[in-house]
């Protein structure tokens, strides 16, 4: 039984990372397999980040998703989820996602923290994540489905690393005592217009609470948030869909701009 | 449409604000081709007659300054009313339900203006280099059309439901500022319902303030030193209830909080 399940596991990683490199959407797991768990679907998320590292990828951190009350009555979940960030996934500042790389992919304006020290959970609160950050930075996360049509209920989109694909860093570190992050405001443009505005509260009420999240639930998995990981903590407005030749632009209340290109 | 009739819409609308009951909407069957400029004649009856009762005028407010809202009505120009000064209630005080017919409130930056602004042509810049000082402020709206349903030259003409204010109390020099990412936050009893940053107000809650008034320089009128302009909504408007405890936080600004009475 318990081979049979990790068979099963290790063919819906190959179907998802097939269709990373073939840039071919995948039925959603959960249509052949109502019952896929969450637990399982982390399972085949680290199956293919093992698969990665193991091919010279390095893990430079963590995302979360499904921060915002919008998302979860989305999907009909009450917590967040979150994915592995890779070397691969960097987009230099003001850099162009490659469109051989993507295939519906949305962009959203979020708060990246850096540690400085080890989390480990069970029982991490957003003071300890405060005392454990070494600075913020502005990011623009790109999300992107392998699941055809982002047609994900959970378990699709954490098996598919949380549909996470890249991610791009501003260059301007600010420590956490610098700023009120609950109410620190953020501007999305496209192309030098205005597509929608938000603030750290968007994220489950404050960004630091989403990383304490991430060190409890993680704690499940027996594993910690390190010194020097970068934690994308969650969108701070609704992801927006971008096509070729867009230009994105972040701008955030004292932590400066970020920029991608497509 | 006669000076009389201008008159009997602007008297049917008072009524409806001082008897605290929901009338209908002016195109419903009173006038069913009102026009936009019909709509700010009705307000300018109403303005006068709050005058002449020996109110004062605390200064103009914009509405529809959203990009949803303009949308949703249908238009690519806000538009104003005016803030008296019986509107006004303190910081941390009360809003009672029985002197209102259905209020909403929202969160916004109020400009407090050092120099006249007069139109046309004037851009945001221009108006911050003639304010004085900004502060955060609850904006209580409150429709005197059944269920908040109306078309825009009927807004236009209920003063933009503009019906109560709640200011903070330090104001904050806007250079200080970029107001287009502060975050502001809409809590009520301890719960974030609303949230939104400066540039969901065209952009730049500025560019508000300088619309106002190159629209009231087709009037030949201008803005006044003195005047504390509301500049338009950051977050989107919620249904106020008995008991209710609300509180908006701004980035650097401050919070302004009141509560509902019956």
């Amino acid at each position: 039984m318990a081979t049979e399940v990790a068979m099963k596991q290790k063919k819906y990683a190959e179907s998802l990372l097939e269709a990373e490199n073939t840039l071919v959407g995948i039925p959603p797991l959960t249509e052949a397999d109502p019952k896929l768990t969450v637990e399982e679907a982390y399972s085949i998320q680290l199956e293919n980040i093992k698969k990665k590292t193991a091919d010279g990828q390095t893990i430079i951190g963590k995302k979360i998703g499904l921060t915002s009350k919008a998302m979860q009555n989305l999907l009909g979940v009450d917590e967040p989820d979150y994915g592995h960030l890779l070397d691969s996934m960097v987009i230099e500042n003001g850099g162009l996602v490659p469109k051989d790389k993507v295939l519906l992919p949305k962009v959203e304006g979020e708060i990246a923290f850096v540690l400085k020290k080890d989390l480990k959970g069970p029982n991490v609160t957003t003071l300890d994540v405060l005392q454990a950050t070494d600075y913020i930075l502005p990011s623009i996360e790109i999300v992107d489905s392998r699941v055809k049509d982002w047609k994900i209920k959970l378990p699709d989109t954490i098996a598919d690393n949380a549909s996470s694909a890249f991610y791009a860093l501003g260059g301007k570190p600010v420590k956490v005592e610098d700023v009120d992050m609950e109410l620190l405001g953020m501007v999305l443009t496209k192309n030098g217009q205005l597509v929608n505005t938000g603030v750290g509260a968007a994220a489950l009420g404050n960004p630091a609470q989403c990383v304490a999240w991430l060190a409890n639930r993680l704690a499940d998995f027996d594993i910690s948030l390190n010194a020097g990981e970068v934690i994308l903590s969650g969108a701070l407005s609704a992801a927006v869909e971008a096509k070729e030749g867009d230009t994105f632009t972040a701008k955030f209340a004292h932590l400066g701009e970020v920029s991608v290109h497509f | 449409m006669s000076a009389t009739v201008y008159q009997e819409i602007a008297d049917y609308l008072v009524a409806g604000e001082e008897e605290k009951r929901e009338v209908k909407k002016v195109t419903a069957e009173l006038k069913k081709d009102l026009t936009v400029e019909e709509g700010y004649q009705i307000q300018e009856k109403i303005v006068s007659r709050k005058l002449a009762e020996g109110r004062k005028i605390v200064g103009p407010k914009m509405g529809l300054t959203s990009k949803a809202k303009m949308d949703q009505m249908n238009v690519d120009e806000p538009i104003y009313g005016y803030v008296f000064d019986y509107m006004v209630i303190d910081n941390g005080g009360k809003v009672s339900l029985s002197d209102l017919i259905h209020p909403k409130v929202e969160a916004e930056i109020a400009f407090i203006i050092d120099e006249d602004i007069e139109g046309p042509g004037i851009t945001g810049a221009q108006v911050l280099a003639k304010t004085k000082s900004v502060i955060p402020a609850l904006e209580i709206i409150d429709s005197r059309y059944e269920n908040f349903d109306f078309t825009l030259p009927d807004v236009v003409a209920d003063n933009a439901s503009t019906s109560r204010v709640v200011f903070g109390t330090s104001p904050k020099c806007p250079s200080d500022f970029d107001l287009d990412v502060v975050g502001a936050t809409l809590a009520i009893n301890g719960e974030i319902k609303e949230l939104g940053a400066g540039a969901a107000v065209l952009g730049h809650p500025a560019n508000a303030i300088a619309m106002l008034a190159n629209m009231l320089a087709r009037k030949g009128e201008k803005i006044r030193k003195g005047d504390v302009i509301l500049s338009g909504a950051l977050t989107g408007a919620v249904l106020l209830e008995k008991g209710d405890t609300v509180l908006g936080k701004f980035d650097g600004l401050g919070d302004v909080s009141f509560t509902v009475t019956e």
